[in-house]
């Protein structure tokens, strides 16, 4: 079966007073038909830039995809102009933003930010395309739907509002929903709640799910596969079991090791790790492995070339010279 | 909504009252008064002149002398010009539309050029459009009114002969013609003024513009695939233009002031240069009541302003 979406060797740079800035510098992520895949890597890694480049959402300029594809039902979106990619955007790839007290338009009521698009993709009246947002909002389980429609965004909770958001993806029945963060700027019950939510929606729709998170909690929980990635790069890819059951490259299982436990008893209980120093700049990046200067087990090859990424098991792919030659396993 | 319109307007009585007190103070202050040419006329004997300044109550004090004036005002009547020989009100309403004519076009012309103009810069920053515009703009706004309206009247009326540099009250012909002259004469003036007010608007509408498009909702409007100008003049412009009727609101007292140059300078028989004139005879009535208009459309255009918030903003409700 030919994926749903497959991102090859995508390059989005931006050009900064500095130099070139290589946000997302070479990856190649595949989505299946009804799959949830979540993107995960800390702040700057480049996850939303990756997400922004499939709908070319980024500020161009400064932004520009340099390299790669972009192939949605085989269809290369990169070359696409912006005229175009509008037939695609909602109806075919809903997106959900991370931060939905500014992601709502405040002058408008939350009920026409729906039905706009209802509009534009479905071709519905005015009330037609009122009456189809009032049952999405019934959908996302917004009370008093009929009502609450022609209130605005001011007038909602930020869970309310992320519902808004999820019904205003979902409204054209896309067949790819790309969420980013979408609960990163919520209360941790509101969280839970909108994770359910996006579940539920994902199997009444059977859509498939690009969720960009950088909470494990949130991956363990939804994910059927995972991507990591590290600076602008995918550092390992596996089934979420496999994933969380044997991390391979370090930095995976840094980010792993970082998860707070409540399961362990306190005899058992150490002290939380964490992965020391940053995320290195991404302009004009030294060569060799980009996680090096922060890896435990970094040695002399990892400073002299970068790994590429490789299947070391069945659907499990990752970039990393351990293992490679020595014989040493992380 | 109607209540709002109708406190605001309750709340604007007390303001003007308080405008109306420093106005007459000022002129009361200031030397001179209607009855100041018969002091210096030697035909008039000094006991005729003090009896008339006695009889209109001109040495009294001062805050007698303005509870009189209000009192007379709130009655309708507004004085009467001892240099035109005729009521205050007549006066000024047979000026005051002439000056509301410039002005509003003026006003107009100076929207219908900035909010596309800004707009579109914006959208396209640093391009070859934004440069120009933005230069444009900035050499607009440099050039004072009285400069560029003697420019124009030189270019098109002296040197070309296609407009009339002296604006006419009575002019010749009926219907069409009539209509066509009235334009005519107007577009110096009002080319000057809407210019002038149109290079700063330009600027502030870009600005306005750039701070809006970079926002997360706008992106939000661009992923639904509705269009590249329905997400710009619906999602973006629409934002954008709050912080602009700020900035028209708050640039009306320049307005009118520019006016009364602009008035000068093409000889417009508007309120302008009534007030002009009738500063220079010593004429307060008029003055008083000239200034005093300006006070009150001030007023108006900020509750025009203030009205025009709600309709833009839904999170300004109006209690």
């Amino acid at each position: 079966m030919a994926p749903l979406l497959e991102i090859k060797g995508l390059k989005t740079h931006f050009a900064t007073d500095d130099g070139m800035l290589r946000a997302v510098d070479g990856i190649d992520i595949t989505l299946n038909k009804g799959e949830t895949l979540c993107v995960v890597g800390e702040s700057g890694c480049g996850k939303t830039v990756t997400a922004m480049s499939i709908l070319k959402l980024i500020a161009m300029p400064p932004g520009r995809i340099v390299q790669g594809q972009i192939l949605f039902e085989g269809r290369d979106l990169v070359p696409l102009a912006s005229r175009e990619l509008d037939d695609i955007r909602a109806k075919d790839i809903g997106f959900i933003f991370q931060e939905p007290m500014t992601s709502l338009n405040p002058v408008l009521s939350v009920g026409e930010q729906v039905a706009e698009s209802l509009r534009r993709h479905e071709g519905l009246s005015n009330k037609d395309a009122l009456a189809r947002t009032v049952e999405m909002f019934k959908l996302v389980q917004i009370p008093n739907a009929e009502a609450r429609v022609h209130d605005y965004p001011h007038q909602f909770s930020g869970g309310m509002r992320q519902r808004v958001m999820i019904a205003m993806a979902l409204a054209c029945k896309p067949k790819l929903v790309i969420a980013d963060e979408p609960t990163t700027a919520l209360d941790v019950t509101i969280q839970a709640q909108i994770l359910d939510l996006l579940q539920d929606m994902k199997e009444r729709f059977g859509m498939a799910v690009m969720l960009i998170t950088h909470a494990m909690g949130v991956v363990a929980e939804t994910a059927q596969r995972v991507v990591v990635m590290y600076a602008g790069k995918v550092v390992e890819e596996a089934d979420v079991d496999s994933l969380f059951e044997s991390p391979r490259h370090p930095y995976t299982q840094g980010l792993i090791r970082s998860i707070p436990r409540i399961d362990l008893d306190s005899a058992h209980k150490t002290r939380l790790e964490a992965i020391g120093g940053s995320v290195p700049i991404l302009i004009d990046p030294a060569p060799g492995c980009r996680f090096a200067p922060r890896c435990r087990y970094a040695f002399g090859l990892c400073a002299e070339k970068e790994p590429a990424l490789r299947e070391i098991a069945p659907g499990h792919r990752m970039a990393c010279h351990l293992g490679e030659k020595q014989g040493v396993t992380p | 909504m109607r209540q709002y319109i109708l406190r605001r307007l309750l709340i604007a009585v007390p303001s003007l009252l308080g405008i109306s007190v420093v106005l007459y103070t000022v002129l009361a202050l200031a030397p001179g008064d209607p009855f100041a040419e018969l002091a210096t006329n030697p035909n008039v004997p000094p006991e005729v002149a003090l009896a008339l300044r006695a009889k209109f109550g001109l040495d009294d004090p001062v805050y007698l002398r303005y509870f009189r004036w209000l009192a007379a005002m709130v009655q309708g009547d507004w004085g009467f010009s001892f240099v035109s020989r005729m009521n205050v009100d007549t006066l000024i309403l047979q000026r005051l539309p002439t000056t509301l004519y410039v002005i509003g076009s003026a006003q107009l012309l100076a929207l219908a050029i900035a909010i596309p103009v800004g707009v579109y810069a914006a959208t396209r920053p640093y391009s070859i459009f934004d440069q120009i515009a933005n230069t444009l703009a900035f050499i607009g706004f440099s050039l004072p009114t009285f400069f560029t309206g003697l420019l124009f009247i030189l270019i098109f009326s002296v040197t070309l002969d296609w407009l009339p540099f002296v604006y006419s009250t009575d002019v010749k012909g009926t219907g069409i013609r009539w209509l066509f002259e009235q334009i005519r004469q107007a577009i110096m003036p009002v080319m000057v003024l809407g210019l002038f007010q149109a290079a700063s608007m330009t600027r502030f509408v870009r600005s306005a513009m750039l701070d809006v498009i970079r926002l997360d909702y706008v992106t939000t409007a661009r992923a639904k695939g509705i269009g590249q100008a329905r997400v710009i003049v619906k999602h973006a412009m629409r934002n954008a233009m709050i912080p602009v009727v700020t900035l028209i609101a708050l640039q009306m007292p320049a307005v009118f002031g520019g006016a009364i140059v602009t008035e000068q300078i093409f000889r417009i028989p508007g309120i302008g240069s009534l007030l002009i004139s009738s500063i220079l005879s010593n004429d307060t009535p008029v003055v008083m009541a000239v200034t005093f208009v300006f006070a009150c459309l001030v007023v108006l255009f900020n509750l025009i302003a203030d009205v025009l918030y709600g309709w833009l903003d839904p999170r300004i409700s109006f209690r």
